[in-house]
């Protein structure tokens, strides 16, 4: 499988929100709006690659009875640094994302393709399951955000398409968030089989 | 009364499942059956106290008193997962029909997001011992009242005829949503308790 | 295997302190900044403008002393969570502005709080002194009106402003008289 077909597979055919359901806590939690749900992709896309590249570059020398917590550590720690990283040069996003930005540690996502992908294979294949997966996690929390934000403030992206008054509220609050992601899978398995 | 309030506000306002998003995962993974819905609330009650006291002594006399806020995150992650590990070899010892109920559900417990937002949440609320115990406790029971009802609304949705596209995860999370739309129904009792408290 | 994990775990360590060695300065300068433009924004200031001010705390409030007046930071409980306001008082107690720095309420609804008591907008609370104008709902009897379909935010945020007034009159009567006779001065108007 050459690199730009890893790219791919990760985009589409393990996707890992429509297709593989993992990190579905940051996928409901942060998706109010377009700009969060990307904020978020891009954030956990970081943390994914790094975590892929260094644990793919150390996986011979961790013996196998301590792989997890060595793991843990390695995402805990990419994910302090992005912490500080944001809190430092964009407040604004940090303070939005609150939570679920140290919550990136327990993604199922990012130590599922740690043990699936990045301990089988080399480091350069490993960046780029980790660029697939991320752009395949950001675009769907796009998405959802943007399906969101539409449907209950009658914008994306913050421009306006349509009125505030024709916006469906309940769409930006916990229920809407079950309910368009229910859909858009609903959408996805139908386009999958076609 | 200031506990009576956190109580109510972590089970049926501020729902960590349904409210918060936090242990999305288990919420949709293990709720095909009641039993086994059970069993996880269970479990994770059981842990997030534990861990919540556990972090809590962490934060305020390792971290705080040497300035290491920053190892937040990853001492938190670290210290849960071994408690985990320590409550599942304890249990095994101990209680073996305690460990034959939940050992099955404690692997799944250190990757719950709602066991280090919690523990987060507690240090970031400023909350004392006590009303960090209060906090994790009842958020535990509004875990498990979610898993137990949507378990039970999922046991009845095998019966029903669903159209192809939305079988399975689609249409369970549709039903998730008119679960947190009925819990929404909660919504403003803290404001009216805390003012009926004088809070 | 041990040795392994100590490894991975010190040169995580390591690296952590030192990215946040690099960043601490900047995460302050950021907060220290965003705070100035808060509290400038609230007293009605220039954002370009030097602004002095004296940060006191006391309890749960957080008092800037300046010469045009103070700004306080005080939280209430909204209709989702804590809301953290920082109202900006005159001498007298009147009203100059305010921001709020902290909120998880209803996007589209309590979030609309940010503009609703604005100058200029519908719910406005600048130009008025909570010692004489009631500050809560119209609904409840008082003088401002409520964010349409959010009354529990708006008594929310009232409760904020009503509190960090109490506060700033509790610390003039604590810090001296001169409250008092301002404060009976205004009564007679």
């Amino acid at each position: 499988m050459n690199n730009f077909k890893i790219i791919l597979n990760g985009i589409i055919k393990e996707n890992p929100t429509f297709v593989l359901l993992l990190g579905m806590c940051p996928t409901l939690g942060t998706t109010s709006s377009a700009i969060n749900g990307m904020s978020m992709g891009l954030a956990t896309m970081f943390v994914l690659i790094l975590s892929n590249f260094i644990i793919s570059c150390i996986k011979n020398l961790i013996p196998d009875m301590v792989r997890i917590p060595s793991y843990i550590v390695v995402i805990a720690s990419l994910v302090t640094i992005l912490q500080m990283v944001m809190q430092a040069y964009v407040p604004d996003i940090y303070a939005t994302l609150g939570l679920f930005i140290p919550l990136i540690v327990v993604n199922c996502i990012i130590l599922g393709r740690a043990e699936a992908f990045a301990a089988k294979n080399n480091p350069i294949a490993s960046i780029c399951d980790g660029i697939g997966i991320g752009i395949g996690f950001t675009l769907a929390l796009t998405l959802l955000g943007a399906v969101r934000e539409f449907l209950g403030t009658g914008a994306v992206f913050g421009f306006t398409l349509q009125g505030e008054t024709y916006g469906m509220l309940l769409f930006v609050l916990a229920p809407g968030a079950f309910i368009a992601l229910g859909y858009l899978i609903a959408i996805v398995n139908k386009l999958r089989k076609a | 009364m200031e506990y009576i309030l956190i109580f109510i506000t972590a089970i049926f306002v501020n729902n960590i499942v349904l409210s918060q998003f936090l242990g999305i995962c288990p919420f949709l993974g293990v709720s095909k059956k009641v039993s086994t819905a059970t069993g996880m609330g269970a479990a994770v009650t059981f842990v997030l106290v534990l861990a919540t006291i556990v972090t809590y002594l962490i934060q305020h006399y390792v971290l705080n008193p040497n300035g290491l806020q920053y190892l937040q995150t990853i001492a938190f992650i670290l210290v849960i997962a071994a408690l985990v590990q320590m409550v599942e070899i304890i249990l095994k010892k101990v209680s073996p029909s305690l460990y034959q109920a939940l050992g099955v559900f404690l692997p799944l417990i250190t990757t719950n997001c709602c066991i280090l937002g919690v523990a987060i949440l507690v240090i970031q609320k400023d909350y004392d011992l006590l009303q960090g115990i209060v906090y994790a406790a009842s958020t535990a029971l509004g875990f498990a009242l979610a898993m137990v009802v949507f378990a039970g609304l999922r046991e009845q949705l095998q019966f029903s005829k669903v159209p192809k596209v939305f079988d399975g995860m689609p249409i369970a999370l549709i039903t998730a949503g008119l679960l947190a739309m009925a819990f929404m129904g909660f919504s403003g009792v803290d404001g009216g308790l805390s003012r009926l408290f004088g809070l | 295997m041990v040795v392994v994990l100590t490894l991975i775990t010190i040169v995580a360590g390591a690296a952590l302190a030192a990215v946040n060695y690099a960043t601490s300065a900047q995460i302050e300068k950021i907060k220290a900044e965003n705070l100035a433009k808060g509290i400038k924004q609230v007293m009605g200031v220039d954002q370009s403008a030097d602004f002095k001010y004296t940060t006191e705390e006391a309890g749960d409030y957080t008092l800037y002393q300046s010469d045009l007046g103070t700004a306080i930071q005080s939280t209430t409980n909204g209709f989702g969570g804590a809301l953290k306001v920082l109202v900006g008082f005159d001498k007298e107690g009147t009203v100059l502005g305010y921001t709020i720095l902290e909120h998880a309420e209803t996007p589209g609804l309590g979030a609309k709080a940010s503009e609703w008591f604005q100058k200029g907008q519908k719910g406005d609370i600048t130009g008025k002194n909570p010692g004489q104008a009631n500050f809560t709902v119209s609904k409840d009897g008082g003088d401002i009106d409520a964010i349409t379909a959010s009354t529990i935010t708006s008594r929310a945020f009232l409760l904020a402003v009503q509190n960090a007034y109490d506060e700033l009159k509790k610390q003039q009567g604590t810090d001296g008289t001169t409250a008092a006779t301002e404060k009976g001065g205004t009564d007679n108007e």
